[in-house]
């Protein structure tokens, strides 16, 4: 190893490397100078010049989402850190593993109010899963080392770590020593499944008429999609996914009900609230899952496989808790059902996976928008989706925002693979899809990344279309403009008479055409029906350029299914008219 | 029922606030909060207790243990334990309650106040608190409260 002496800011930079960073996304300052000098004099670390911080962490994110891998952001102190903190919500709400460097006032002006001084360790405290303040130049290795496996161990999040700027002087040097392991006392995430109660685990499943897999995060998170598709082919029962749980299991598998919860399918849902055993797996029991947890799938057993012990019975009672990473506890579960003479009661599950295709008969989504044509019309932002699906056969990898533009294509594009959806289900941050479509790109740049968004959210990160020219990021921008914040306006619509307070824009929205241009891409325009299968062909078809392909949909449409708020979860929405319940 | 948690984390900076603001972040109510260091000074010992049911008190105790810098946790009141609290409390000299304590509560007098320190439980000190009332004591103070385990166990990173 490299043990010559390095200054603190030489030293960090050489521990991402040897941590095998490929990218880092980042905007300097004053505090981050003597850092950004020791990027500039190596080769082994790229760094990515964002327009905005909030796209620096965003891209991270998403690079981790992507790859798997942590993901990595650098920010100033002051502004530069506290425009990082929606990011680090996001990765927070979401688990995502990402380290965030921020520059640091000098160690003798902090908490004297000085210039960009901010407390980031005081204000990031909530929303990650640890931080350290740098204290000694010669702690930084150590630190990152810690910083690393912390956010990539256990329950993976973000961590923070804080660097004043006297510690990365380039006129001190110490000798660099990376330590091979970490040992910490305090923290010993679950590596084994605790799999004591396997066994009364699979005596439930022997015992289940009406079973559901219902998979979150987590199974995607640890790399657990192999072992959940094992489980559910050998048992024959249905599978859900959450909204960050799609592509753990295949989207076009017969034994998919959809997602499930606020805008889950008629089936997922039903078959939630019928079940008598749910295997609930990296999945938490939100509250956009189970709606009032009072009346949540009454007649159900509960098998609660997570990471977290604090996620098990928080929500929801776990009849059978199993702490530990979904990869080992499905293996373990595995092993256990392939060892004993397997009694299921096959006759009541065919009936049971009768009964779901019934309610898909019945109410399932309409995966064939696009024949239907225009209606009345105008182009349905799912036939959008839909024609997005066609062109790209299903292997893009998709970003979004946060509103409708997400819940549709959560609902339409059915998603084969793991990591092929990227979207902010927790925190629900609207500026979301850009960059961190820029992170996936560049870990795939041969591969299709398309962000949905709309009109509302495109506009919250758009200053990154220019940090997408730099780096040649061909991404395809997919916006579903309905002239209005969609999802407010839904809510207003349903809940407050149809008054849109504040979620229009009288005629402000600029031409995101001309816009596209300026910053050197390509714009479409699709404002007839006609002309979308086309424009989407184009669109995909211009491998090396950005495109941003702007559709101008039905603004009067709606997301169903929708569970009606604090009820269980048959209670749905299917139209604007129609209900479940009476 | 009060609940009382223990709980040694790293003696370091930080540590403290994200144990203090992990109560207000997930709204867990905190009766009292004691912390001191150890005889092992890497280490601080924690001790809170709160009136918050079963549940609550189980979440409260993963969530701590999930905070990086806490090292163990205990629910102190899942067996037998003992608790104590120390109260300071200040009299004017003239409506001092004599037959209420001992000499050797007192802990200093002068011609105007006198202050006498009372150790005993949560509950009793309560007690004292009602009967003193009519003495008109002028300061009360209490440190919150302390747990210890009954049986041979420790909480120590020894074990």
């Amino acid at each position: 190893m490299d043990k010559s002496n390095k200054s603190g800011a030489e030293a960090l930079i050489h521990s991402l490397h040897l941590e095998g960073v490929e990218f880092m996304f980042g905007y300097p300052g004053g505090a981050a100078l003597h850092i950004y000098d020791a990027i500039f004099n190596q080769n082994y670390v790229d760094h990515i010049l964002v327009r905005h911080e909030q796209g620096a962490v965003h891209a991270a994110d998403g690079y981790a989402r992507a790859t798997g891998k942590p993901g990595v952001a650098l920010v100033t102190s002051g502004p530069g850190a506290t425009n990082a903190i929606t990011g680090l919500a996001t990765a927070y709400m979401d688990s995502t593993p990402i380290v965030v460097i921020s520059g640091q006032v000098k160690s003798n002006l902090i908490g004297t109010d000085s210039f960009q001084e901010t407390d980031m360790i005081g204000i990031s405290r909530p929303i990650v899963k640890h931080s350290f303040l740098v204290q000694r130049a010669e702690d930084i290795p150590e630190i990152v080392k810690k910083a690393f496996h912390i956010a990539t161990t256990g329950r993976p999040g973000p961590v923070v770590i804080d660097v004043p700027k006297d510690l990365t002087d380039p006129e001190y040097k110490f000798e660099f020593n990376y330590p091979e392991e970490v040992n910490m006392r305090s923290y010993n995430p679950p590596k084994e499944g605790d799999t004591s109660r396997i066994k009364e685990a699979v005596d439930l499943i022997e015992a289940a008429k009406r079973p559901v897999i219902y998979s979150g995060g987590g199974v995607i998170q640890n790399d657990a999609s192999d072992e959940l598709i094992e489980l559910a082919k050998l048992l024959n029962f249905p599978v859900t996914n959450t909204l960050m749980g799609l592509g753990a299991f295949p989207g076009t598998d017969p034994q998919f009900m959809g997602m499930l919860g606020m805008h889950g399918t008629y089936q997922a849902n039903m078959a939630m609230h019928n079940a008598d055993l749910i295997i609930a797996i990296g999945a938490r029991f939100d509250d956009r899952i189970t709606n009032d947890p009072k009346q949540f799938s009454l007649g159900a057993k509960k098998i609660h496989v997570d990471v977290d012990p604090a996620s098990v019975s928080k929500i929801i009672h776990a009849d059978i808790p199993i702490v530990g990473s979904a990869k080992e506890c499905l293996s373990a579960l595995l092993l256990e059902i392939n060892s004993r003479d397997l009694k299921l009661n096959e006759s009541d599950i065919l009936e049971w996976n009768k009964q779901i295709s019934t309610w898909r008969d019945a109410h399932g989504l309409n995966h064939s928008l696009l024949e239907l044509g225009p209606q009345n019309g105008k182009i349905l932002p799912q036939q959008v989706v839909q024609s997005l699906y066609k062109e790209t056969n299903g292997e893009a990898f998709i970003t979004s925002d946060v509103g409708q533009h997400q819940m549709f294509a959560a609902q339409y594009y059915h998603f084969d693979k793991p990591r092929q959806w990227i979207n902010s289900g927790g925190l629900g941050t609207m500026g979301f899809g850009l960059p961190s479509a820029m992170g996936v790109q560049l870990a795939f740049p041969e591969s299709t990344v398309a962000c949905v968004t709309g009109e509302g959210s495109i506009q919250m990160c758009i200053q990154e279309l220019s940090t997408c020219l730099q780096y040649g990021l061909p991404i395809k921008i997919i916006n579903l403009n309905n002239a209005a914040l969609g999802m407010v306006r839904q809510w207003q619509d349903m809940q407050y008479g149809g008054r849109h307070s504040s979620s229009t824009y009288e005629n402000s929205l600029p031409d995101f055409i001309a816009l596209a241009e300026s910053y050197g891409h390509v714009g479409i325009k699709v404002a007839k029906f006609e002309d979308l299968e086309a424009a989407m062909k184009e669109c995909v078809s211009l491998k090396d350029r950005l495109v941003f392909l702007d559709v101008d949909v039905d603004p009067n449409e709606h997301v169903y299914p929708m569970l009606e708020a604090g009820n269980a979860m048959d209670h749905m929405w299917l139209g604007k008219e129609e209900k479940t319940w009476k | 029922m009060k609940r009382v948690i223990a709980l040694l984390m790293e003696n370091q900076p930080g540590a403290l606030s994200r144990v203090v603001g992990l109560f207000s972040q997930r709204g867990y109510n905190i009766e009292t909060l004691v912390v001191a260091p150890t005889t092992d000074p890497s280490l601080s010992r924690l001790t809170m207790s709160t009136e918050g049911d079963e549940k609550v008190v189980e979440q409260i105790t993963k969530q701590l243990d999930k905070l990086i810098d806490v090292v163990l946790v205990t629910n102190l009141s899942e067996s037998e334990f003992v608790e104590r609290e120390l109260m300071l409390i200040k009299f004017r000299k003239d409506s001092f309650p004599e037959n209420a304590f001992e000499e050797s509560n007192v802990v200093s007098k002068n011609d105007e106040v006198i202050n006498v320190q009372v150790v005993g439980t949560s509950s009793e000190l309560d007690t004292l608190i009602t009967e003193i009332e009519g003495s008109n004591p002028i300061e009360v103070v209490r440190s919150g409260s302390l747990g210890i385990s009954s049986d041979k166990n420790t909480l120590s990173i020894e074990n």
